[in-house]
């Protein structure tokens, strides 16, 4: 079971938490400005790489806060958590 | 009485404890310490079990985890069963009753031996062959037959009457293995002062050193170093000791799984403790130290009872006082047989040869051993062995450079066979560190780590004796080390100990018998050959991750711990290939079996999945009312009354409310309080509805979207004040519901200064329905006037009922006169008997989910996830009215534009009448066009709600149809098993269209 960083709580079991989805991916301001294929990426396109990816996490059963965070898709360990709102931390993309 | 093959003294076994037992009935006796096996194995019997497939007679094979014939049932009783236990692991206790399987009528005389005569129609993959035909008989007949006849154990009948507890523990350092490099590694950590957990699977720890005879540690015997090393570590404040504890599962973040066995070896357990329990230990490092298994030999009938291990052999005679047989053969590829050979022959087990795979055996051990007076056979395989139920001979055979010589029968009772040691890499492999194959060991052992943890000993190749203390000692150190930057003082071992150098073999040894018929076991507890291996090779497959599923080996519950590296030597000569590059198949938790009962824990029964019951629960439950679960709560269904059946409570029910009035249970309703000042503005993104208009005091019925514009949830919402909603959602759906809004609050838009706040538990909700509701609450309110002037439909007011604070809703889900009495949910039965007693002379009714149901379905009211399925729009279930076409954005405004989602052709929200009235539907039941169309019938859509209607006096049914508000007055049909029933499709609303109910 893995130890996630919350970065508003600390250090927590992985049961703690609930995953959710790509992080970074904002809701457009005025959405009726997008085409039917602009919003289609916004709602359902995803990177899922191989490798390190920024994700959205919930503290769901400790401060309920969303946070950031990037993991490696590879190993499933975390490089980092962050803030939400922060920028994505600057870490390569991908082991490949 | 104590047993023939005992030693004359010596062991760890407390011969002053006797301790009596049964096997199969058969009363027997060892001592305090005895094992099963070793107490049998004194006892002179061997025979313990049979074979998987074939029925054959099996003996103790190991001392150990590894062990896999000698499985066997325990228990006082049937609630406390336990099948399939290792027998090597099954610790002696008084009365202690145990049971071999696989057999009938007797483990002597087995019937399913027939199997054994039928073994060349029964080839790996046979099932996947044989069983092809006819297809409905694999069900019927072929499988449970084999279940029946291949197996192991029986389930026990009865529930598990024991107890099991789940802790959580946090250590420095988690040593895992007691052995040499163990117990090194323990003092290294423990003398660096770091907190320190060392676990070993067995009741004492000490792992090899348990079984020395000869061996020295620092000057002293190795059993005394033992001893004093023990001391030193229990004596320490920072260690703690765990014994009778499996390392059984390594997770990510080193988090081990222990499963302690607390009360398993004791007669009489005491009844505050549990039978186990399951440990989750947080480690900053882990050592580990697990020791290495012996490979047996793969030989031709190598799977008689008397054929073991050589090491086991060894661990009998030294440990536990027990000979393993009178006159023992040893056929061996490495030092390590002669070792069992001298301390047998110690114990006074005569040898009567020693058949060495390897040409010119020249260790320290077979120098010992022809010193002794031991005859040694270099060049000389073990090709056959004789006997029924019991070894009686073994055929030697000289090996010549290119032929075989001639061959010799030896009488004996035990075969000994040693090809060495495997590295138990289990739990590193776990871990998911890489494995590296050593050419020198021909084996595998831990190669690149990814968790924080290091091997040490013989788990990594080290087996001579003070290698493994040095290498512990050095691990313990840099574990106490890593973790808290810790140092460890100086520490050197003298050990003297025979060297057991680096032979061995994999893979079957050479044998001049009739390859069709001989039968060389690579797994004994799956019954997997030599042969069947090979086979599988011939039949094209390649990978070991394939060869195991085809064959079976190595996937029994020993997880092949004794035949995983002779299975890949063995498709490695048939591949021309070498073995690193087949590879090896995955080591999985756990690494031993584990009972369900530790995984459990507590969660059983009614904790299992607790119920959620609301305040008014006990009320009803007092009433008589039949209760159905909703999620996780229990909802009053009905309330019969006398001999009433459902059918009967519900008409009458309905009658109730639609004529006078009905009292409800609604408290299950999600509830989430939404306040701050831009409380409006956050309801307005979040639902369809527009809400900046709707006044304080108002209610709104709100539609609540996915992203993608499908329904998501409904409810009504109160505004209180204009900076506070009482939002109400589905029954189990406000945890959704508050995520969803959580998560656009959270990180969408943070600017807006809003609290969300859970209340589904806080509020009972009281639901008064009916034309009399208002002559019923009345009485009961304090500073809320219940006129149609001053508290219209859709209205919420704040005061009192019976002094406690409420608030009111003017709502109806049943299309009449209705009001929602919300109070604190601690004073939710005691309002709910005031207006109980208060309704008595209006003959107010109690009623429940089903009535509830019907009535709202006669109204057209659609319930979320019954006439929704997670692909309706708002304009699909007729709530095309709720969603404010002038807002600028909501959640899934966007996705409402796209082209599609108002397509004519949706499925539609409509009712449907059978042209048979009294005719119920079924819920899910398809609509078609035409029944007699060619198949596939094209569907139209399904039934979504059906009920018989007592106040329409006749049935109703809510589909969603394609293009189905076009279709209303057409025929359509609902084909079913037995017939074709014809319906007319209508409007969904079936009772009150203009809704002059609520105005009474």
């Amino acid at each position: 079971m893995l130890i996630i960083n919350c970065p508003y709580c600390g250090e927590r079991p992985e049961i703690e938490f609930r995953y959710g989805g790509e992080a970074h991916i904002a809701r457009p301001a005025d959405p009726s400005a997008l085409s039917d294929a602009e919003w289609t990426d916004f709602l359902y396109n995803r990177t899922n790489p191989k490798g390190k990816h920024a994700e959205r996490w919930r503290h769901i059963h400790g401060c309920g806060r969303y946070f950031n965070a990037v993991r490696d898709t590879v190993s499933d360990f975390f490089v980092t958590t962050y803030k939400t709102g922060e920028a994505r931390p600057d870490i390569e993309e991908s082991a490949r | 009485m104590t047993g023939a093959f005992r030693t004359a003294s010596g062991g760890r076994i407390d011969r002053s404890k006797p301790v009596a037992f049964t096997f199969d009935g058969q009363h027997l006796s060892g001592f305090s310490g005895d094992t099963l096996a070793s107490a049998l194995i004194a006892n002179g019997i061997h025979l313990t079990g049979r074979s998987f497939k074939y029925h054959r007679p099996r003996g103790i094979l190991s001392a150990g985890t590894d062990e896999p014939n000698a499985l066997v049932g325990v228990g006082r009783d049937e609630a406390h069963y336990a099948p399939n236990l290792r027998a090597t692991q099954v610790e002696l206790y008084e009365g202690l009753k145990a049971e071999s399987q696989n057999r009938w009528p007797s483990l002597k005389f087995d019937a399913g031996a027939v199997n054994d005569l039928a073994s060349p129609l029964l080839p790996s993959g046979f099932y996947y062959k044989t069983f092809m035909w006819p297809a409905k008989a694999w069900t019927k007949f072929y499988e449970p037959k084999i279940r029946a006849m291949a197996g192991l154990g029986r389930a026990p009948e009865a529930p598990d009457a024991d107890r099991y507890s789940q802790h959580y523990a946090h250590c420095d350092v988690l040593v895992v293995g007691s052995g040499p490099a163990g117990l090194a590694a323990a003092l290294a950590a423990a003398a660096s002062g770091v907190k320190v957990m060392l676990v070993d699977e067995q009741p004492e720890m000490g792992g090899s050193l348990l079984a020395s005879r000869d061996a020295s540690i620092d000057g002293k015997p190795a059993q005394q170093w033992l001893a004093d090393a023990l001391a030193e570590l229990s004596a320490a404040d920072n260690v703690t000791l765990m014994t009778r504890t499996t390392a059984f599962g390594y997770f990510p973040h080193n988090m081990i799984a222990l499963a302690e066995r607390v009360t398993e070896h004791v007669a009489v357990p005491d009844p505050e403790l549990p039978r186990e329990r399951l440990w989750q230990v947080r480690a900053k490092e882990v050592v580990l130290a697990t020791g290495a298994l012996e490979r047996p030999l793969v030989f031709p009938d190598n799977d008689r009872p008397g054929v073991m291990l050589a090491d086991s052999g060894r661990t009998y005679a030294n440990r536990y006082g027990a000979k393993p047989g009178k006159r023992a053969v040893i056929f061996t590829a490495c030092d390590a047989g002669y070792r069992s050979a001298l301390d047998l022959a110690a114990a006074g087990v005569e040898i009567a040869a020693i058949a060495d795979l390897r040409r010119n055996p020249a260790g320290e051990l077979p120098a010992k051993a022809l010193a002794a007076g031991i005859e040694v056979r270099p060049s000389t395989a073990v090709t056959g062995t004789s006997g029924r139920l019991r070894v009686s001979g073994a055929a030697l055979t000289k090996m010549g450079e290119y032929d075989f010589g001639a061959t010799q029968q030896i009488a004996c009772d035990v075969l000994l066979m040693s090809g060495g040691f495997t590295p138990s890499v289990h739990l590193f492999s776990q871990s998911r560190g890489k494995l590296a194959f050593d050419p020198v060991l021909n084996c595998y052992v831990p190669g690149t780590s990814v968790e924080r943890e290091r091997s040490a000993g013989a788990s990594r190749g080290l087996f001579e004796l003070g290698a493994a203390l040095e290498d512990g000692y050095a691990k313990g150190a840099d574990a106490a080390k890593a973790a808290k930057g810790a140092k460890a003082p100086a520490r050197a071992f003298a050990a003297q100990a025979p060297r057991l150098g680096t032979d061995g073999h994999i893979g079957a040894t050479p044998h001049n018998r009739n390859p069709a018929f001989a039968k060389a076991f690579v797994d004994w507890q799956n019954d997997v050959t030599a042969k069947d291996i090979k086979l599988a090779t011939r039949e094209g497959f390649r990978s070991i991750e394939h060869i195991k599923r085809y064959t079976t080996t190595g996937m029994a519950t020993d997880q092949g711990k004794t035949s995983n590296m002779n299975a890949l030597g063995i498709v490695s000569d048939a591949l021309k290939t070498p073995v690193p590059q087949i590879g090896l198949t995955t080591f999985r938790p756990p690494f031993t079996p584990t009972t369900f009962g530790i995984f459990a824990g507590a969660a059983r029964g009614e904790l299992f999945d607790p119920a959620r019951q609301t305040a008014i629960h006990g009320w009803a439950a007092e009433q008589g009312a039949i209760f159905e679960d909703v999620g996780n709560w229990k909802r009053a269904l009905y309330f019969p009354r006398g001999n009433e059946g459902m059918h009967e409570a519900v008409a009458r029910e309905c009658r109730a409310v639609r004529s006078a009035v009905g009292i409800f249970d609604a408290s299950t309703l999600g509830k989430i309080e939404i306040v701050g000042p831009d409380a409006a503005e956050f309801m307005n993104r979040m639902y369809t509805n527009a809400w900046a208009k709707l006044e304080p005091g108002r209610l709104r019925y709100g539609v609540m979207l996915r992203e993608d514009g499908f329904v998501m949830d409904d409810g009504v919402v109160g505004r209180m004040a204009p900076d506070r909603f009482h939002v109400t959602t589905t029954t189990g759906g406000a945890p959704r519901v508050l995520a969803h809004m959580e998560d656009y609050l959270q990180t969408e838009w943070p600017d807006l200064d809003v609290w969300l706040t859970s209340t589904t538990e806080q509020w009972s909700v009281i639901a008064v329905q009916g034309p009399l509701a208002r002559q019923v609450l009345r009485p009961l309110l304090e500073g809320i006037d219940l006129s149609k002037e001053a508290m219209p439909h859709m209205s919420v007011r704040e005061g009192t009922i019976l002094g406690i604070p409420t608030r009111v809703f003017s709502v109806s889900f049943t299309g009449e006169l209705g009001f929602e009495v919300n109070v604190p949910s601690e004073h939710g039965r005691k309002v709910w008997e005031a207006i109980y007693a208060s309704g008595q002379k209006f003959g107010i009714t109690p009623y429940g989910t089903e009535t509830m149901h019907v009535l709202r379905a006669e109204k057209g009211y659609i319930i979320v996830g019954q006439e929704t399925d997670g692909t309706a729009t708002p304009d699909d279930v007729n709530l095309g009215w709720a969603v404010g076409k002038a807002k600028k954005d909501f959640v899934g405004k966007r996705a409402l534009a796209r082209a599609s989602m108002s397509a004519p052709d949706r499925k539609q929200l409509v009712g449907l009448f059978t042209v048979e009235p009294q005719t119920v539907l079924e819920e899910g039941a398809q609509v078609v066009a035409d029944p007699k169309a060619p198949v596939p019938v094209p569907m139209l859509g399904h039934v979504t709600s059906s009920y018989h209607s007592s106040v329409l006096g006749r049935s109703i049914a809510l589909a969603v149809i394609k293009g189905g508000r076009g279709r209303i007055g057409q025929k359509l049909f609902v084909p079913m098993p037995d017939r074709v029933i014809e319906v007319e499709v209508t409007e969904p609303v079936f009772y009150d269209p203009k809704g002059e109910r609520f105005d009474v």
